[in-house]
């Protein structure tokens, strides 16, 4: 039992979001501690240590923090957050305190550190089971599986925000009835602005995922080191109703970017030698424990789906966020500006998307037989448009033969059609028939990805002609 | 009082800073705080010692004891590691995952099991004269003989086998043999980052087949060579290390995966038991040892991984064995030193990583090759190195790219470009290359047929000559090509949707074996012949190409077994043939 209460007063120096605290007597690495000021109370995270040399980093605003007018208490404890079944509904602020105005959270089960453990590769299960997201370039060519992590590649002024939500909305697992929303969603807010949180607010509350998720808001104003602590809280949740509660819960964090951000400025302050970009080199590492705690574990019921949105300054894919995340993520949804300028919605850039976990997810059993085999004839038609197209900027649509020409209005109704859905929930059979009907524009000896049975059964069931 | 206790003065990271003694050595085993969590002295100065944990830091106070062991970061070898799945320092994830889901902290066990029997068959007997790396007996492990040989740092004055132990069953820990006073036992423990000695180094004479076209044809990879493959994230780096794990003619797989994702794991323990080796008909995971330190995993294991893992390949290379050992990625491992280095406050080098990452990674790259390992009877054995590189932004001119080249045998380089097409395995013919050529042709020459190298050339060129003609079409247009340039470009078109692309999922075409490779290649000279002739006698390009689906046609030939491809190839010249002597 903890009599004495460690309180020190050496605040030796406070540069940008960290303090420097001496003459501590046994300071504990990750250890948490609280800071008293004339402006009140804040918390704050033991990062490094020399000797009696502290260095702390503060979660909220240093701003007025003077070393003569703080008193750091050592709490002995690592970050914490409660975890307990009434958390579902609540709305939390960046560092899990409620702001519904629903009172305190109730019930409490047990605190849990929020730091996680690594999931043993050994006791992993693969992700298998095809989620239906009712978006056509992902069910059919970038298949989204239950415990994936799959992340949205934005760019400013593209809905990534509406693709998410309208993911959270339509999700569902063929197993689970048709009307009830099969998945928990735990959804994370980093650094977002009011406009965009009241977006996400309006349509979880409109898709009845309110009543049954869990909701951390940091928004733009608030204090960007909390940021630290809002993913790593949020997936504390999802790992506590997933592996605890048999819960899929997906997890939406948004904006990757900001949390990166908050991690450059950190690791400034500590005067680290900047990687690329000011990024901290150990960015990677620090986004593999937040991105690697999705999954799914054997023996145990539940699953993390998740689905990062990050933004790409200046729809830049090669910016370090995007980089790095994808590199740590199965896969990534890109959107492109082009497709958004043309008013095709969602403006999903299917040759730079990829979901990894695939062909897992599909085929036989879960979707249709033929499922691989369509998304690469659409890849591969798509992709040879794509070339058509820069080519007829040379030599004008009659240096083509026929056959190209035919790719140019393929493409034309691939991107109108297929990938252009509107907002409307399609059904993986809506998809196929879209499919068809692009790949149909084709002539036959094109489509040499697929059986030609299939395609002759196919014509034969339309009564179109080769 | 304890002479090897000290306590922790500092912690940043996975890095600690504890108070050390005079007889303190850099690379000593440290046991830190009062979980135990392991750790190696990687700088020592007066009286402090800075020490990288193999294990989470999180709670660790300053003043909390280090207990100095004296010895070396060190890996049980012995039967027993086949088919299992380790962490960055050697721990037995299987035992550990039945405790708990997530890794635990500061429990040590190793992965070579104690109470395993095994039946030892001896074989030299007692007064028999010993020396380093001499086999003593052999049992079998999944398959294959595991032979226990004499300890390479053994020393004794006296040589003779003083008793050999009865053929029987026996654990690793049991006593048998003793040469003189030496008392020998199944397992032996080498220190990770000591390469094992060896007899002598042999040239490189035989191809390492990995079933896969563009690699054993143009790229080709030695037994005891070293191969890098860089690329962007989604390019196919972990699709083709997997599928070379899967097909290739080594006899021992090593696969470490270095701070990548955990799931790429799982899919190896889920799918490789059930699969064959194409060769020997076993399970293809009782020829793999699996090093699983994910990208969530401490980082300084991260560090360890590659050590360990070369450690175990060389101890199997010494029986005699062909070993491959595939790393993805080395480039997280270069990170891993990067950030361990950071925290000691190093001065950075290129793109911050410390100075010495050169020279770290030459050491490693050059542990490979093909060897006469020490001890009699006198063996051959080989470890091959395939590193992916995982270059920021896919931006090839960064430190860990450019080292890997230099180092390397074999550069095969992923294209952003063709993975977007969808072109797989999406390595870029234009770019990559082999400096194995000239020894492996006499091997292709002899071994599969005289046409290998003529083939492969002509191949080569039609590419190089469609690549040219397509950019000048890109900027000119088709207007000026003549005929028999209108043919290059389709038929290099046709190489790369025919012989280039490989899916790794189909199972008709993941594995090519290099009889099928060198008549698919006659295909296309066949095919070649007969179009040129056609053109010869004055038909135009249009013509044929309105009347053929040349891609069809291929592709319905790749798709048969090869039992029917020569008859079919056959026939399908004879029709071509038929139908161009119409046109004429
Ligand atoms: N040889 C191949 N055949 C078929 N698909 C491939 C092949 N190589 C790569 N792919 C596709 O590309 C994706 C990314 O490949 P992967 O090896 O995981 O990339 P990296 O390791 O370079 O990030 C895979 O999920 C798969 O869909
Ligand atoms: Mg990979």
């Amino acid at each position: 039992m903890k009599l004495l209460k460690e309180g020190y007063k050496t605040v030796e120096k406070i540069a940008g979001p960290l303090l420097f605290v001496s003459k501590v007597a046994r300071g504990g690495i990750g250890e948490i501690v609280k800071i008293e000021s004339n402006f009140g109370e804040d918390y704050g995270q033991i990062l490094q240590i020399v000797d009696d040399l502290c260095v702390i980093q503060v979660f909220g605003e240093t701003m007025g923090l003077a070393p003569n007018n703080t008193v750091v208490w050592l709490e002995r404890d690592v970050v914490k957050i409660p975890l307990g079944i009434a958390l579902q509904g609540r709305i939390l602020n960046g560092r899990a305190m409620p702001i519904d105005g629903e009172g305190p959270i109730s019930c409490i089960e047990k605190w849990a550190p929020i730091q996680g453990n690594a999931i043993n590769p050994w006791r992993r299960k693969s992700p298998h089971e095809f989620i239906e997201t009712g978006i056509s370039t992902i069910d059919l060519m970038n298949t989204l599986v239950k415990g994936q992590k799959l992340p949205i590649f934005t760019g400013s002024g593209l809905p990534a925000d509406k693709l998410a939500a309208q993911i959270v909305k339509y999700a569902r697992t063929p197993a689970t009835s048709a009307d009830s929303s099969p998945f928990m969603v735990v959804f994370a807010a980093l650094g977002i602005t009011q406009r965009e949180a009241s977006y996400f607010r309006e349509a979880f509350r409109e898709s009845g995922a309110i009543y049954r998720g869990v909701f951390f808001f940091n928004l733009a104003g608030d204090p960007s080191i909390e940021r630290i602590l809002t993913p790593r809280m949020a997936l504390t949740v999802a790992e506590y109703f997933a592996f605890e509660k048999g819960y899929d819960v997906l997890v939406v964090l948004t904006d990757m970017l900001h949390y990166c951000e908050a991690l450059r400025e950190i690791s400034s302050a500590r005067e680290e030698i900047p990687g690329r970009r000011g990024f901290p080199s150990y960015m990677y590492s620090d986004l593999a424990s937040i991105y690697e705690r999705a999954g799914c574990i054997s023996g145990i019921k539940g699953s993390i789906t998740q689905i990062p949105i990050v933004t790409m300054p200046d729809d830049d894919l090669t910016h370090p966020v995007p980089d790095l995340t994808g590199y740590i993520t199965e896969g990534q949804i890109v959107m492109d500006r082009e497709l958004h300028g043309k008013g095709i919605y969602p403006p999903i850039d299917v040759l730079s998307s990829l979901s990894r976990l695939m062909n897992k997810g599909i085929g036989e059993g879960s979707t249709v037989p033929e499922h691989r085999a369509l998304s690469d004839q659409l890849y591969a038609a798509y992709g040879r448009f794509k070339y058509l197209i820069r080519l007829k900027t040379i030599i004008g649509e009659e240096g083509l033969t026929p056959t190209e020409m035919s790719y140019l209005s393929f493409g034309e109704k691939f991107e109108s059609e297929f990938v252009n859905q509107g907002e409307r929930r399609r059904s993986l059979d809506e998809t196929l028939e879209h499919a068809w009907n692009c790949l149909l524009t084709l002539p036959k000896d094109e489509l040499h990805r697929l059986p030609v049975n299939l395609i002759d059964e196919v014509m034969l069931k339309r009564g179109t002609k080769a | 009082m304890q002479d090897n206790r000290g306590y922790i003065k500092g912690i940043s990271g996975s890095v600690v800073t504890s108070t050390c003694f005079a007889n303190t050595s850099i690379y000593e085993v440290v046991y830190v705080g009062s979980e135990r969590l392991l750790g190696e002295v990687v700088r020592v100065r007066r009286d402090v010692a800075d020490i990288q944990v193999y294990e989470d830091t999180t709670g660790l106070q300053i003043g909390d004891h280090t207990i100095f062991t004296g010895e070396l970061l060190s890996m049980k070898l012995g039967p027993g590691l086949l088919g299992q799945v380790l962490d960055g320092i050697g721990r037995p994830l299987e035992r550990l995952g039945k405790k708990s889901p997530y890794i635990s902290r500061g429990t040590h066990i190793d992965a070579v099991d104690d109470s395993e029997k095994w039946y030892f068959i001896p074989r030299l007997q007692r007064g028999d004269d010993v020396g380093p790396g001499d086999i003593l007996g052999e049992v079998e492990e999944k398959g294959i003989k595991h032979f226990i040989m004499a300890p390479l740092d053994f020393r004794g004055k006296n040589s003779t086998i003083s008793w050999m132990a009865p053929k029987g069953e026996y654990v690793v820990d049991d006593v048998i043999c003793k040469i003189g006073e030496t008392t020998v036992k199944m397992f032996q423990r080498w220190n990770i980052r000591t390469p094992r000695k060896v007899g002598r180094k042999l040239d490189l004479d035989k191809p390492l087949l990995t079933g896969t076209r563009i690699l054993d044809v143009f790229f080709p990879l030695a037994l005891g060579g070293t191969a890098v493959i860089p690329g962007g994230f989604g390019t196919g780096k972990t699709v083709t290390q997997q599928s070379i794990a899967r097909w290739a003619n080594a006899d021992i797989v090593i696969y470490i995966g270095c701070g990548e994702r955990g799931n790429e794991m799982t899919e190896v323990l889920e799918e490789f038991p059930s699969l064959t080796d194409v060769r020997r008909g076993i399970p293809l995971m009782d020829r793999m040892i699996l090093i699983a330190n994910t990208s969530n995993m401490p980082v300084a294991a991260r560090e360890a991984s590659i050590y360990l893992g070369m450690t175990i390949a060389e101890y199997y290379r010494d029986m005699g064995y062909n070993v491959a050992i595939i790393a993805d990625s080395i480039s997280r491992w270069a990170e891993a030193l990067r950030e361990i280095s950071g925290r000691l406050e190093e001065m950075p080098g290129e793109e911050g990583y410390p100075a010495y990452l050169a020279s770290r990674l030459a050491r490693y790259y050059e542990r490979a090759g093909n060897v006469v390992p020490l001890g009699s009877p006198q063996r051959n054995g080989s470890i091959s190195v395939i590193n992916a590189i995982s270059p920021p932004g896919g931006d090839f001119s960064e430190p860990v790219t450019q080292s890997g080249l230099r180092l390397s045998g074999c550069f095969w380089a992923l294209d952003k470009g063709l993975a977007t097409k969808r072109h797989f395995p999406s390595i870029n013919w234009a770019q990559s290359y082999s400096l194995y050529h000239e020894n492996l042709d006499r091997y292709f020459t002899r071994e599969i047929s005289e046409d290998w190298v003529p083939l492969r050339e002509f191949v080569f060129n039609i590419l190089h000559d469609g690549k040219s003609l397509q950019e000048m079409v890109q900027i000119v247009g088709r207007d000026g090509l003549t005929e028999e340039e209108k043919w290059i470009l389709k038929l290099s078109e046709l190489i790369n949707i025919f012989y280039l692309q490989q899916n790794a999922f189909d199972p008709n075409d993941a594995y090519c074996d290099s009889g099928r490779q060198l008549v698919m290649l006659n295909t296309l000279k066949l095919l070649d012949e007969q179009i040129r002739g056609a053109l010869n006698s004055g038909v135009l390009f249009e013509q044929i190409d309105s009347q053929f689906a040349f891609v069809a046609d291929l592709m319905k030939l790749r798709s048969q077994n090869t039992e029917d491809y020569e008859n079919s190839l056959t026939s399908y010249i004879k029709k071509l043939k038929e139908e161009l002597s119409d046109l004429i």
